[in-house]
């Protein structure tokens, strides 16, 4: 018998079981869909964490103190100044000394938690990457000040001010008012912490109102260029190395990190995000698979009852083999195709939201899994039953 | 020329042949040495109670099962030396069998059904629908080929089940009880299309619990608990020939 006259008895055989063929399917595009958006998912957050330290600079390098308990390693306003020294760190452009807390804001009765209220100078927002939409950022005579201005991120000012103009608003931190004078641009986020949850007022009046005069949270350098930041980071530790020198014990009161391994260990933390719904996705897979083998065992009688028949008529082995392993073949393939299919439609949405980007390998992957698992329980029967003698297959039960 | 006359030689040659099925103290011995020829042309019926054997013969006959014990010449080739795909060359080209059972493949046409052993004998389009569809004709059921075999009554599908068996031109036409399920005129419709191909040749072997239908047989076989009891030609068989016995 020819190629085509089987590949034709395998969709005659498709189509002459729907039921079990759509079941067979749908155990596939499950499976197949899961592994794509899984990992979907998970790469789609790790390219926000991505956009996001690119967004903050490349060319940053953040002091923190590296003891909490011992007031955060020390870190005041005097060193975050020694730090802006153009004759001993050449590379370094601005520092930003920061204080941070959170905090709960209130306007007109309406309370809002924020993530995170900054105190810091003028200099940050350039540092940071976060310029603004609307309003102007406050000075470094606010600063001198203290005047109690706030610029606040677009979380904090739909939560606040929903379908007015915030600024010239004033709002309640820690038992002052604040007035607003501008609002940040929105900032992509990375699905674990909103960066739009934050207000920023200056440094002089936070240290007033809300954390008082200890140390500092943490002081954001800005180097010169992003080539520079390996030279000012140098730099910055001579200086903090004669400022601070290490306690009784050792180890250094303080900790320099830069954006890049910032970007690293956070890329770290979500490629093993990823691997971990990979892991999931590889379950889901196996339970589709198990699906799978589930339908075709229990059509196996009926099967088996078929390749007698077929055999008793004069097909050859090969014959009957080939049908069934094109039929299993054609729906794993199909069942396959529609689970990409569904998967490109699904990751058009954000899911928590986080927008998937699909991994052209896992689609890959899925499909190949999901086309074996297929072979392998839709041909296995087949084999076993196209060996026996056909009155032996006929009466199987 | 009547072939009966003229015996040539044996078509099938079974020599002490035995079938257990099981093992131990569950052994059953279906067959218990049967040794029987019958040459190339004849048309034999096998009666004998239920349990007697005779499907257990007609599937080692079919090579559809194989023997405990004996030998089993088909055109005086020994069937337990032949190969898979040898096996199955013999069974679409030489045999034509109705099963017991029916045995029809579900949710597929009564004319694909019949199709079948043409597609693995290698006959293509159209012509394959011509024969099938002439087939289903011969045992009268042309106006029923597209429908499953779910919905035909049991007589239906045993005429398809001969149609699929007569559908290649079988030398050999082995049927297990083939008017098993059937009312007189449809058996007559049946026997006459085995009288034709008798006529044309062919070797019939049928297996059957009604007297009339064995009478219709030259020679009748009667098995008795797995072994032959008697095996006596029958001179004037009642004949049947197409358009005639209605
Ligand atoms: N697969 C099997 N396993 C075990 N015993 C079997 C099997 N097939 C048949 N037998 C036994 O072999 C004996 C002969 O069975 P067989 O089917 O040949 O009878 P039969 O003459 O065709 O009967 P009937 O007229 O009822 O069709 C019976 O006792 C039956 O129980
Ligand atoms: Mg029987």
């Amino acid at each position: 018998m020819s190629l085509t006259e089987t590949i034709r008895f395998a969709l005659r055989g498709v189509a002459a079981n729907k039921l079990r063929s759509a079941l067979t399917m749908l155990g596939i595009l499950i499976g197949v869909a899961a592994v794509i958006l899984l990992v979907a998912v998970g790469n789609g957050s790790a390219q926000a964490i991505t956009n996001r330290i690119e967004a903050l600079g490349t060319n940053t390098l953040t002091i923190t103190g590296a003891n909490r308990t011992a007031g955060s390693g020390g870190l005041t306003v005097e060193v975050a100044d020694a730090l802006a020294d153009p004759v001993l760190a050449p590379d370094v452009r601005s520092v930003s000394p920061l204080a941070s807390v959170s905090t709960t804001l209130t306007y007109e009765g309406t309370d809002h938690e924020v993530g995170q209220f900054v105190g810091t100078r003028p200099s940050w927002f350039a540092a940071a990457n976060s310029p603004l939409t609307d309003g102007a950022a406050f000075t470094a005579d606010d600063e001198a000040q203290a005047r109690r201005v706030l610029v606040v991120g677009r979380t904090v000012a739909d939560e606040l001010f929903p379908g007015t103009d915030p600024v010239g608003k004033q709002v309640r931190a820690g038992g002052a008012l604040f007035t607003v004078v501008g609002v940040l641009a929105a900032k992509g986020s990375t699905g674990f912490q909103d960066a739009n949850d934050i207000a920023v007022a200056p440094l002089s009046a936070v240290r007033e109102v809300l954390t008082g005069y200890g140390a500092l949270s943490s002081i954001l350098v800005e180097a010169a260029a992003p080539d520079r930041v390996d030279a000012a980071q140098a730099q910055v530790s001579a200086i903090l190395a004669r400022r601070l020198p290490a306690t009784g014990s050792g180890s250094a009161a303080y900790r320099i990190q830069n954006a890049a391994q910032l970007l690293q260990t956070q890329t770290e933390t979500a490629d093993t995000f990823t691997v971990l719904l990979g892991a999931v996705a590889a379950i889901s897979l196996l339970v589709g698979g198990i699906g799978i083998t589930n339908i075709m065992l229990v059509t196996v009688t009926e099967r088996t009852r078929e390749i007698g028949i077929r055999k008793a008529l004069g097909a050859r082995r090969r014959a009957v083999l080939t049908q069934f392993l094109i039929e299993a073949t054609l729906l794993s393939l199909l069942g396959g195709a529609l689970g990409v299919v569904t998967a490109v439609v699904g990751s058009q949405f954000t899911i928590v939201g986080i927008r998937p980007v699909i991994v052209p390998s896992s689609v890959v992957l899925a499909l190949g899994v999901s086309v074996v698992i297929g072979l392998f329980f839709g041909g296995l029967p087949a084999a076993r039953a196209a060996r026996l003698r056909p009155i032996d297959a006929l009466r199987y039960e | 020329m009547d072939p009966a006359s003229t015996p040539r030689r044996p078509v099938l040659d079974v020599r002490a042949l035995t079938k257990v099925y099981g093992e131990g103290a569950a052994a059953v011995h279906a067959l218990r040495g049967v040794s029987l020829t019958v040459q190339a042309g004849d048309y034999v019926a096998i009666m004998g109670s239920s349990g007697s054997g005779k499907s257990t013969l007609m599937h080692i006959l079919g090579c559809l099962d194989v023997p405990t014990g004996g030998r089993y010449l088909l055109d005086g080739v020994d069937v337990g030396q032949l190969a898979d795909r040898q096996l199955a060359l013999v069974r679409n080209r030489l045999i034509g069998f109705v099963f017991q059972a029916f045995n029809l493949i579900p949710r597929t046409s009564a004319v694909a059904n019949v199709e079948l052993p043409l597609a693995y004998g290698g006959v293509r389009g159209p012509a394959r629908r011509r024969r099938a569809l002439a087939a289903l004709d011969a045992v009268g059921l042309a106006d029923r080929a597209d429908h499953h075999p779910n919905q035909l009554s049991g007589g239906q599908q045993q005429r398809v089940a001969v149609a699929r068996a007569l559908v290649t031109e079988p030398a050999l036409v082995l049927a297990d009880e083939p008017t098993g399920n059937l009312d007189s005129r449809s058996t007559d419709d049946i026997l006459a299309v085995f009288d034709l191909l008798n006529a044309a040749g062919r070797t019939i072997v049928l297996i059957t619990h009604e007297p009339e239908v064995g009478a219709q047989a030259r020679r009748l076989i009667r098995l008795r608990d797995g072994q032959v009891h008697s095996d006596e030609r029958q001179d004037q068989p009642g004949r049947h020939t197409a358009g005639v016995g209605r």
